[in-house]
């Protein structure tokens, strides 16, 4: 949405317009920062813009599926996710250092911001409402299993599953396994098979199966 | 993976995987503001992260999640304060000059401040 001043006030008593307290807050922070140069309207318009249509999950499915196809790029995730993905191009903010929690045979990862709501924007876009809420927040820490229940992935027994608490300096970026039947796939078609879920850990990637039915 | 999209579910949340990025105008004003004054060094990402788990601390766990950009805004609210950005009372009287501004303008046109001193 663009940055439009018609679009948050409504009809008032037929003739004048009114404005939600909570506009008003935003109005009265945004005018005055404008005005003593913090910020300018235009280069606010230009972020939300990119961060409602050009950073999101896209960018960390790239992320994984080269990762899939690319042993020395998985190795170079592993010891230094931060430059691996920088090197792709998603650079920005609240991706400063990013480490990649690479799933196995035996370990499951999900990740968390128990506090608030850290999250890998270049390479995830903005965190989805869930993510944020308390129930995740507190459950994901004490319950992981049945928070992955909720989420429909039953994992076998064997799989001990790893949660990882964002903070504002360290992001995760959850690598899931390599569905089977995708040998010979190029990294783009790859890439379909990876849902945002997957790269927070509540959720698998998709099988060939499921993004073909 | 089997189970069917809508039968994942954590109370009272929605888990679609296409929500949009904001709800409401506002919350991507709020969101933008923040970014902008940190990179304009007003504060450390550090110092906004602690600001922001302040004010969703203080809500307690049961707050609604559609509540997190108001526990944002006020979180942005107070670092500003802090940092000597504004003040609360140019805030609170900007807020009114707003409120007034509205109410003195038509429907469907843009509001703009001092639109209630004009004729």
């Amino acid at each position: 949405m663009a940055h439009d001043h018609n679009h948050d006030h409504h009809h008032h008593e037929g003739e004048h317009s009114e404005l939600s307290e909570t506009a008003l807050r935003v109005k009265a922070l945004e005018s005055l920062l404008v005005e003593k140069g913090y910020v300018d309207p235009a280069a606010l318009d230009e972020l939300i813009e990119t961060y409602e249509t050009r950073v999101g999950p896209r960018n960390g499915a790239q992320v994984v599926a080269k990762a899939w196809s690319d042993a020395g790029f998985m190795e170079k995730l592993r010891t230094d996710a931060t430059n691996a993905i920088a090197d792709m191009g998603f650079i920005g903010r609240q991706g400063e250092h990013m480490v990649a929690a690479i799933n196995t045979e035996d370990t499951h990862n999900m990740v968390v911001c128990t506090l608030c709501s850290c999250y890998p924007w270049p390479v995830l876009g903005l965190p989805p409402v869930w993510y944020k809420a308390p129930p995740y927040r507190s459950r994901a820490v004490s319950d992981p299993r049945g928070v992955l229940a909720e989420f429909g992935v039953q994992l076998p027994e064997n799989v001990g599953v790893k949660v990882w608490d964002s903070t504002a300096e360290v992001r995760y970026l959850v690598v899931p396994q390599r569905p089977e039947g995708t040998e010979g796939w190029s990294e783009d078609r790859l890439a379909t098979l990876v849902t945002r879920n997957s790269m927070i850990g509540t959720g698998l990637a998709l099988t060939p199966d499921e993004v073909t039915s | 993976m089997s189970l069917p999209e809508d039968v994942r579910r954590l109370p009272g949340l929605v888990t679609e995987a296409n929500e949009p990025v904001f709800a409401e105008p506002w919350q991507a004003q709020a969101f933008a503001m923040t970014v902008k004054l940190h990179e304009q060094g007003l504060f450390t990402w550090v110092e906004w992260a602690a600001a922001l788990s302040e004010e969703i601390a203080a809500a307690g766990p049961d707050d609604a999640a559609e509540n997190y950009y108001l526990r944002w805004l006020a979180a942005l609210e107070n670092i500003t304060q802090q940092k000597g950005a504004l003040s609360k009372t140019e805030r609170l009287e900007r807020k009114d000059a707003w409120d007034r501004a509205a109410k003195a303008t038509p429907h469907g046109s843009p509001i703009e401040l001092g639109a209630e001193t004009r004729t």
